[in-house]
């Protein structure tokens, strides 16, 4: 715990790092020894220089940040202002033309995107999660409840069906899904219920690092309100750090401990969610902050 | 003799050095699934044109061939191909086990043990076993490339979940040497014991074009887990003809009146053991 206390020179984590208290470290699962144990005074994630081009048209472009352990990121901007293509460059899913990503879990920095492929795959369904909008990305649809959220545990290596399955009912509780609907298809559950069966399905493993873009998306008003409820407490529970991406300034108000604002590409303002909410700097962003208002 | 106008055993010379480099690639790396351009061959997608190429490419004259579906020989899919190759490459043939050299099958593997010097020529209809949850094959070839195989226990996971047991009885999934994790065809989880074999192991799948291998006495596990670990399952009662207690029963309906026995599904084995005249309640 002294390591992420000492980590609290960068504010916000500090603050989430304490909500979280001692035991929030011992749910983060099997697998990993939860995050915070190390490292402290080293972001977990730095992206330095993220571009990316289609043909002509920028994508994401210079866009750096640091994200330190149990902090929560919100990345913001209209629609095209290149969220979706930073975060698929976080996570590896697309290959930026230039910049790089660094992960520090504790035991030395790694260039995620000079991995093997083998090595990232692995980095990806352990020590970090990526929360799709659409949890038909996300999911198996094909595939029960349990067996969805088993299957990180046994692509991990796990082979004893009765742990898997009492791990699979544990985290189908905490997200709030009924015991008895362990061995439904998610094709029959409601959309608020296959995105929280999507966050048990990531967070099996005890990652420390959630990527979420536009988590509550596709949701009504009043289940957007639990899932966030939802994602906030495991996020403190667990000492998660986490990136979200969204338009919806009301999420970002809710969830993260930092912002960063993005327009065409481009980082045009970050910093303390509620210094950024409340006294914009940028142009675009008092825009933005003001439409909100409106609503 | 072959009949006059065909190559010997059907192929041309060099679509069959083009399977034979498939099958040594395919032995080389056990249980991976070597891509090869299959031919159109006189029968069906289905009759086991896989199968059949791949025997076309391994037949030398010398040899004499067995060729059995579901452990039969008289069955018509196994006659066809037996009197294609008679006909193509003008082979000796046989029905026991013991005395082939090349044996084409579907669905089952011989009871008598195989020796070193056999070959087993496997008829594939599917050969990727990640296909039933990953349809894309760029994705399952990427998974075998990177042995990421937690999506098999998925599968096994659904089984339990679904029946109270891993309830797949056919075309049992098995881990090879460790490494790939290969469908054995659709032969019953019983004869998955008999995959560690000291014969060559050949399967070919026509349709999906592709071929993959088992060298002699390469180490087969079957999936599972711990507290529900493989099990091949026994045979409830001995063959009715010929009383053997530890081979593959068929339930035959023997009679107009629906009467039914339960008889070894390896005709050569139950006709061998009657020959030394061990019998069954039937016989009796
Ligand atoms: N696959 C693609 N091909 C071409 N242009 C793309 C592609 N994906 C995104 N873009 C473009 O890149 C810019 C950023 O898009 P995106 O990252 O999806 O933004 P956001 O998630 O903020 O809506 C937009 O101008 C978009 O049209
Ligand atoms: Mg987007």
């Amino acid at each position: 715990m002294g390591a992420v206390t000492q980590a609290g020179a960068v504010g916000a984590a500090a603050m989430v790092a304490e909500a979280a208290g001692a035991d929030g470290l011992g749910t983060g699962g099997p697998g990993t020894g939860g995050p915070g144990t190390h490292g402290g005074d080293r972001p977990l994630l730095s992206a330095e220089r993220l571009t990316k081009r289609y043909g002509g048209r920028i994508g994401c472009g210079d866009v750096s940040f640091e994200l330190w352990r149990g902090e929560v990121l919100g990345i913001v901007g209209e629609s095209g202002s290149g969220k979706s293509t930073l975060l698929s460059c976080l996570s590896g899913h697309l290959a930026p033309d230039t910049g790089r990503v660094l992960y520090d879990a504790g035991d030395g920095s790694v260039d995620t995107l000079a991995l093997a492929e083998a090595e990232r795959r692995r980095l990806m369904r352990t020590d970090w999660a990526f929360v799709h909008q659409n949890p038909r990305d996300g999911l198996r649809m094909g595939v029960s409840a349990g067996g969805n959220v088993g299957e990180r545990l046994m692509g991990t290596g796990a082979r004893h069906y009765g742990n898997i399955r009492a791990a699979a009912l544990d985290w189908l509780a905490r997200v709030e899904i009924a015991p008895d609907r362990i061995d439904d298809r998610p094709s029959a559950f409601s959309g608020g219920m296959q995105q929280r069966l999507q966050i048990a399905r990531n967070l099996v493993t005890g990652p420390r690092l959630v990527l979420m873009d536009e988590p509550t998306g596709g949701l009504d008003v009043s289940v957007q309100a639990r899932l966030l409820d939802l994602v906030r407490g495991l996020v403190r529970e667990m000492g998660l750090s986490a990136i979200v991406v969204t338009h919806d300034l009301a999420v970002v108000r809710l969830l993260a401990d930092r912002l960063m604002v993005m327009k065409d590409g481009h980082v045009v303002e970050q910093g303390l969610t509620d210094q950024v909410l409340d006294d914009p700097q940028h142009a675009h962003t008092q825009l933005l902050v003001s439409s909100v208002l409106q609503v | 003799m072959s009949e006059a106008g065909y190559n010997f055993a059907y192929l041309d010379e060099p679509t069959k050095r083009m399977i034979r480099r498939a099958i040594l690639k395919g032995l080389a790396i056990p249980g991976y699934q070597v891509p090869f351009a299959s031919r159109e061959m006189p029968m069906p997608y289905g009759w086991g044109t896989g199968g059949v190429q791949v025997t076309a490419a391994t037949l030398v004259p010398e040899d004499t061939l067995k060729v059995i579906d579901q452990g039969a020989d008289d069955t018509t899919n196994a006659v066809s191909i037996r009197r294609f190759f008679q006909r193509v490459a003008g082979v000796a043939t046989t029905t026991r086990t013991a005395q082939a050299s090349v044996i084409q099958t579907r669905h089952r593997i011989p009871e008598t043990p195989l020796a070193e010097g056999q070959i087993l020529v496997y008829q594939v209809p599917i050969p990727e076993p990640l296909r039933f949850l990953e349809p894309s094959e760029t994705e399952t070839r990427k998974m075998h490339a990177l042995e990421e195989y937690g999506l098999m226990h998925v599968r096994l996971y659904e089984d339990i979940a679904r029946h109270g047991a891993i309830a797949t009885a056919y075309a049992y999934p098995v881990q090879v040497e460790g490494r790939y994790v290969m469908d054995p065809s659709p032969i019953p989880k019983f004869d998955n014991p008999k995959l560690k074999s000291a014969a060559i192991q050949l399967f070919g799948a026509g349709r999906e074009q592709r071929i993959y291998a088992l060298p002699p006495h390469t180490r087969v596990v079957s999936l599972d887990f711990e507290d529900h670990p493989f099990d091949p399952a026994k045979a409830d009662a001995p063959c009715a003809l010929c009383g053997a207690t530890g081979a593959y029963l068929d339930e035959v309906v023997v009679d107009d009146a629906g009467g039914r026995l339960f008889v070894c599904s390896d005709t050569d084995y139950c006709e061998t053991r009657r020959a030394e005249g061990r019998v069954g309640a039937a016989a009796e």
